[in-house]
Formats: structure tokens, C-alpha cells, sequence
């Protein structure tokens, strides 16, 4: 019981604070950031490192995220390494800002901290901020806790900067659910780091803006090329699934730990039904996996890690021949039965080997999934795999929303 | 796993006091999870807070529900029935009061301690900040915990003085909290 100390560099931190640290080590040259729940602690960190001088990088402080975002991609295209982080209203307020970064092939990486969006002023957790930005022409990942915040940030620098990529990246985890959440968080040494993002310096140089040199950046629609210039976009994006595999086996090799690259297959092996979520509910998913492992159920989870691209390739492997899939959406997709994650999956259905696909709305809002909405997804799951008759899609905690959809 | 719930009011260090023991246990290359309930916090006003500290990695990303320990911070809580809410069968409570005022009872209830943390805080720090106490007391009461890990925890929360009083604190709160079983 009463080990001794470790003597590893495990310190308990925030999810915030392990978005700063690997901004941090990720050694930045330009950082411009505004504050707002819950992503505050992101900026006040890293101001804190900058003014004791462990963070030697240019600190704006701009007077708005849209100022923020702006500042970045300049600053980006410039040749700089750059950081910042928002949420919610603040990624809305940078929208423009957004699209010109992807479309300048600007390699920005952030952190939005996920958060709901619509007008009736939710100062809590969900994923609509990502969803609603989601053909930004930015790649997406999403981390489950907090140390896995902490190893997104320094891939997506290695994704991002990639001479083959040279896309925007944005890492998000949930609000309040991993903003908040202390937990011991392994913080690596910078010269491991250093390592790993050491790859980038042997690449070609990408094209930069040089003061008296005239160059175009961006697409711009009067001109010719545009078609060229957005399918090349779709193709870096489409070489980022590959590459992002490889990365996350590098960083493997180097750090010790690995997620599966594009997903994370959490056993799924010998499951005859699985959940499909992302974010901090894949640990409560796989708490409850664990408990009902024990007891003989054969489930799994797969876990999203890239958004976007959407990983579809990856997503039929590991689906392909399950009896049914449980997709888990912390977001709205409007004029669809269904959650948005679950009705890009459904694209697919048929590549699935007959696997049936049901839909869960849970999260909104703050609204907790527990282990006993986890429970019950997998009960309604588990019915769909022996032929019952299931309602396509649930909204788990609020029932009102099933009655006229044949649910309970 | 133990699934601790931390009583309080805004300005007692309710969410320190969880964060402070998640730091204790995984010095001792145990884990721990720490977070806040969801909302707005203010001087005053209830926090609740929440501690899942075990031997294997915690996975969990929801609030607690039923926890097995319950520790309150804050003395005009102890009648609540909130705290009480979904208390596991032989359950654990911490209590900050002056004394064991022998009126707490609840059935699944079979352990109580209590120390004077305001009290032992007012002499030590000169502030009614209860929660250093606290930690040495969850310490002793649980039995999951010696004291040098809180000792050291403390380190990344204080320095100099005030790192100091506060050890003081949590080595009083670990040596003067009685427990009585029920």
C-alpha cells in the first residue's frame, strides 16, 4: 500500500496546464492568445513561463481571439513555430481567421478546449464548437485525458510542420471534464522532445514570406488554380492519416507510450459489439468495458483520435464484421436521425460486413455520461446485436426527446 | 478504488484539498484523479469537489455518485442531506468541527473523524483555512496514506513560510483527528 516515492517525473496537473507545458516544450516563437473559460489556464500558464523566462517566445496578448488567430498565421507563414488556444465563442470569433489559416497552408497549432456553442449561453462542456468548425480544412484530434492532451500537442507540431502536410492542426479535449481534471501526467525532458521534433529540421524548408520578396499566400478565387489549390488540400489531408499512424509509432519508440495513430482500439478484439465515442468519455467507456469484461461480455470501444480527415479506412478495419456499433455523439447534427459522428459513420455502413449502427446523444451541456448511460448504451446495443428492435437514435439523458421515436 | 466527495464552502481550499491527496498518492506510485464540480465558484458559496485515488489507473471521466469516503470542510454542513447523498454501505466521513458532537448518524455510515481543523489552521497559519489539516487528517483516517507523501505534496502547493505552517498543519491534522467507529 504505502510504496515509496517514484522517482519518474509524474506530477498531477491540470489538462489545461499539460496543454502549456507541451506548448512549452514544443519551444514556440510566436504565441497569441486570448482568455476564456475554460481555456484561461492554458494563457495564464504560459504568460507565467514567459515572464519567469523559462518560455523564450514572442507573447501577444491580443484584444480578441480574431486578433489572436490573425497574428498566428502571419506570424506562421513567416516561418515562426506558433501556438495558441481558445474555446467555444472564441473559436467562432477567429472563424475567417480559421478558414485563411487552412487555406494558406499555415502549419498553426492550437487547443480548443471544448465547449457548447449555441446562443443560449452554455459555460459548459460539449463538442458542438468542434463539429461546427469541422470542414475548416483543419486537421482535428481529440485527446482523452490528460496526459494524452500533453503527447497530442507535440504530434501535432510534428503532423503540422510536416514538409509532406503543412496543415493547421487544432488538439481539442473537453471542457471542465479534462480542463479541470488533475491527474498524474508523465512530463517529458525537453531534449527528449527536442528529439522528436528534430525530424522536422532535416526536411526540405517550406516556403516562407520574406520581407522584400514577393509571394502569394492563400487561395484566392479570381485567380486561376483554386481547384488545383483546394485538391491539394484534400490530399495533404488525405497523407495525414498515414503519417499520423507514423508519428504516433515514433513517438511510441521514443516516449514509451502509444495510442494507435488515427484510432485507438481498446478491446476490441474478440468484441462482438463496440461503442464508438472520442474524448474524455472513452475513459468512463472503458471503466465500464473493464467491469463488464469481468463478468464475460465480450465489448470494446474504438476511439476517435484524428476527426478530420475522417479517418474512414481506419474506422471500417477495426468495425468491419462487429455485430453492432454504439456511436456516441456529444454534439448535434440538424435534419439528421442521428449525431453527426454517427451519420458520417453511416456513410460507410455498407463497407461494415452487415454491422448495425444505432445513435446516442449524450453530453450535451455538461450532461454527465456515467457509467450508468454507459450501461445502458451497451445494453441497447447489445439488444441491436441479438435482433431487437432498437430506436436509431437515443438521447440518453433526456427521455423526453425518445417518446416519439418508439424509445423508452 | 476509493471515490472520495469533498464538502465546502468557496475560500476553505475544497478543491485544493482533493488536489492535494491526488498528488500524495501518486508520489506514491499509486494514481489519482482530482476535479472540481461544474460551475461558478465563489467565496461562500458550497463547493463540491470530487477524489478518485487508487492502485490502478483511474479511467473514469464523471462525477461521483456514490462515493465511500465523504469529507466535509465546512462544520454547517453535517446535518446536509446532499453530503450524505449516495453514500456507500460502511462509509467514511471527515469532519472539520470542534469536537465530535456525538449527533451524526446515517446508515450506511460506520466511520467518523473529526478534528478541529479551523481551530489547529487559526494557530498554525493564523487564517480559518482548514484544508492543509485536512489532508493529514484523511491521511490517518483512511489508512491509505502516511504522512511524508502529504509532507511532500505540499511542496507543489506552498514554499518557504508558509510551506512550513502548512506542514505543521497536515502533521497536527494526522496526529490530533479522532476517529470513532459506528
Amino acid at each position: 500500500m504505502n510504496a515509496t516515492a517514484t522517482s519518474s517525473n509524474i506530477k498531477v496537473i491540470t489538462g489545461n496546464a499539460a496543454a502549456a507545458i507541451a506548448a512549452k516544450l514544443a519551444r514556440p516563437e510566436v504565441v497569441a492568445a486570448y482568455p476564456i473559460t475554460p481555456q484561461t489556464e492554458v494563457i495564464e500558464q504560459i504568460s507565467s513561463f514567459h515572464a519567469s523566462g523559462d518560455m523564450d517566445c514572442e507573447l501577444i496578448t491580443v484584444e480578441g481571439e480574431n486578433s489572436a488567430m490573425n497574428a498566428v498565421m502571419a506570424a506562421s507563414l513567416a516561418g515562426a513555430r506558433v501556438f495558441t488556444a481558445s474555446s467555444s465563442w472564441g473559436l467562432v470569433f477567429m472563424y475567417d481567421a480559421v478558414l485563411a489559416t487552412a487555406g494558406a497552408r499555415a502549419p498553426v497549432v492550437m487547443v480548443n478546449v471544448n465547449r457548447e456553442t449555441p446562443g443560449i449561453i452554455a459555460v459548459s462542456s460539449g463538442q458542438q464548437d468542434m463539429i461546427s468548425t469541422r470542414d475548416a480544412g483543419w486537421i482535428f484530434l481529440i485527446a482523452e485525458n490528460c496526459q494524452e492532451i500533453l503527447d497530442l500537442v507535440l504530434q501535432a507540431y510534428r503532423l503540422a510542420e510536416d514538409y509532406d502536410i503543412q496543415l493547421p492542426v487544432m488538439v481539442h479535449y473537453d471542457g471542465f471534464f479534462l480542463s479541470y481534471l488533475s491527474e498524474g501526467v508523465d512530463i517529458p525532458e525537453q531534449e527528449t522532445v527536442d528529439q522528436f521534433l528534430s525530424v522536422l529540421e532535416s526536411q526540405p524548408r517550406r516556403t516562407v514570406l520574406r520581407p522584400g520578396e514577393k509571394l502569394g499566400v492563400g487561395t484566392h478565387g479570381i485567380l486561376g488554380g483554386y481547384m488545383e489549390l483546394r485538391h491539394k488540400h484534400v490530399t495533404a489531408m488525405e497523407r495525414s492519416k498515414a503519417k499520423f499512424d507514423a508519428i504516433d509509432q515514433e513517438f511510441a519508440d521514443i516516449f514509451g507510450r502509444s495510442y494507435g495513430g488515427q484510432l485507438e482500439e481498446y478491446r476490441t478484439e474478440d468484441a462482438d459489439m463496440v461503442l464508438l465515442g472520442s474524448g474524455s468519455m472513452c475513459g468512463t467507456i472503458k471503466s465500464v468495458i473493464d467491469e463488464q469484461r469481468d463478468k464475460g461480455n465480450r465489448i470494446g470501444l474504438v476511439k476517435i483520435r484524428m476527426y478530420r480527415p475522417f479517418p474512414h479506412q481506419a474506422l471500417v478495419k477495426a468495425l468491419k464484421g462487429k455485430k453492432a456499433i454504439g456511436v456516441v455523439d456529444r454534439s448535434l447534427a440538424f435534419g439528421f436521425d442521428g449525431g453527426p459522428i454517427y451519420t458520417e459513420l453511416k456513410a460507410f455502413e455498407t463497407r461494415l460486413g452487415g454491422a448495425k449502427l444505432v445513435s446516442f446523444i449524450d453530453g450535451i451541456a455538461n450532461t454527465d455520461i456515467t457509467k450508468t448511460n454507459v450501461e445502458k448504451m451497451i445494453r441497447m446495443t447489445q439488444d441491436l446485436a441479438d435482433g431487437k428492435d432498437v430506436p436509431e437514435v437515443t438521447w440518453v439523458s433526456y427521455p423526453e426527446a425518445n417518446k416519439d421515436r418508439g424509445g423508452k | 478504488m476509493s471515490e472520495v466527495r469533498f464538502h465546502g464552502r468557496g475560500g476553505q481550499g475544497v478543491v485544493t484539498t482533493s488536489k492535494i491527496l491526488a498528488n500524495a498518492f501518486v508520489r506514491t506510485g499509486q494514481f489519482g484523479a482530482s476535479f472540481p464540480m461544474f460551475g461558478f465558484e465563489r467565496r461562500g458559496a458550497p463547493v463540491t469537489a470530487f477524489g478518485r485515488f487508487s492502485d490502478r489507473p483511474v479511467k473514469e471521466k464523471t462525477q461521483i455518485y456514490n462515493p465511500n469516503i465523504l469529507v466535509v470542510l465546512d462544520p454547517s454542513q453535517k446535518h446536509s442531506s446532499a453530503v450524505f447523498d449516495g453514500l456507500l454501505p460502511g462509509g467514511m466521513l471527515l469532519l472539520n468541527d470542534k469536537k465530535n458532537s456525538g449527533d451524526i448518524r446515517h446508515e450506511n455510515l460506520r466511520k467518523l473523524a473529526v478534528v478541529d481543523a479551523n481551530g489547529i489552521a487559526l494557530e498554525e497559519i493564523g487564517l480559518p483555512i482548514p484544508n492543509t489539516v485536512v489532508v493529514g487528517a484523511f491521511a490517518k483516517m483512511s489508512g491509505l496514506l502516511d504522512i511524508e507523501p502529504v509532507l511532500e505534496a505540499l511542496a507543489d502547493f506552498f514554499s518557504g513560510k508558509k510551506l512550513d505552517a502548512n506542514k505543521v498543519c497536515a502533521k497536527r491534522g494526522f496526529e490530533e483527528v479522532a476517529t470513532v467507529d459506528l
